[in-house]
């Protein structure tokens, strides 16, 4: 469910099959509306970075354990100022505040629990809604 | 059977391992890399892996936890696993999880064939 910390106005919405081509097919509609308004290199890396990670969060954990016919809701909004994102999963949600330190020594050999910390590296904000099914993220160029 | 995500060649007895993909993000394709990969360590006693990103613009978290679990499967052999060719965005991603105090990373392969022990 949507609140007021994950909102994004005027949005494009989005329902998203688990299907490859029709996820990277978005990705790839998205970075290119960025690119067209003349984001970078280094923005475009960041952001799809963010989104893959985003969106196999939603269907690999999100909707763990549920059909693989559900599907996953994209908003997306890029302006020549900001990128913003938001990916909800029709799971139970998670607590991200939980999630161990994945830089800890203790846990480097560990193989998951990457995703959420790459999400809060490339992009300017991150924010998980109270039931934590969904994710609302920030791309904001430097120098605007 | 599937088509190869890999390009695999032995020189010296180390397994150079290059990549098909120029993205390597979505888990089926990880998954396969990640079984064609361990198919070539359990051929090998000891496995000297060198892994080449040459080919590679983007990985994700799930890669990265492949070749971890990669990593880990020779060390429990006592073998060798190096990796080179990394795109500075991508090296990036290994310094921001700290996963370049994990592996091995040489800027070429040269260089990471002249690391192998022995």
């Amino acid at each position: 469910m949507t609140d007021a910390n994950t909102h994004i106005e005027g949005a494009h919405v989005v329902e998203l099959a688990h299907d490859r081509e029709a996820i990277a097919g978005l990705i790839d509609h998205v970075l290119g509306q960025a690119e067209d308004l003349g984001y970078g290199n280094s923005a475009i890396f960041a952001v799809r970075l963010a989104i893959e990670e985003a969106i196999t969060n939603a269907f690999e954990h999100g909707h763990e354990g549920l059909s693989d016919d559900l599907t996953v809701n994209v908003e997306y909004r890029v302006t020549a100022l900001s990128i913003e994102i938001a990916i909800e999963d029709q799971g139970p949600g998670f607590a991200p505040e939980r999630l161990p330190d994945p830089t800890l020594l203790e846990n480097l050999a560990k193989p998951s629990g990457r995703g959420v910390m790459l999400m809060k590296a490339y992009m300017s904000e991150v924010l998980f809604n109270d039931r934590g099914n969904r994710v609302k993220m920030r791309y904001t160029l430097h120098n605007a | 059977m599937s088509e190869s995500r890999l390009r695999v060649s032995d020189s010296d007895g180390v397994t150079l391992i290059e990549f098909v993909d120029r993205n390597i993000l979505d888990e089926a394709n990880i998954q396969a890399i990640n079984e064609e990969i361990t198919g070539e360590i359990e051929k090998s006693t000891k496995p000297r892996l060198l892994i080449s990103f040459s080919n590679v613009d983007h990985l994700s978290s799930a890669a990265l936890g492949a070749l971890i679990t990669i990593n880990n499967k020779i060390r429990e052999k006592t073998g060798e696993l190096h990796l080179a060719n990394i795109d500075p965005q991508i090296y990036e991603v290994f310094v921001i999880t700290r996963l370049n105090k994990l592996f091995n990373i040489h800027d070429t392969t040269d260089e990471a064939r002249a690391a192998f022990a022995g």
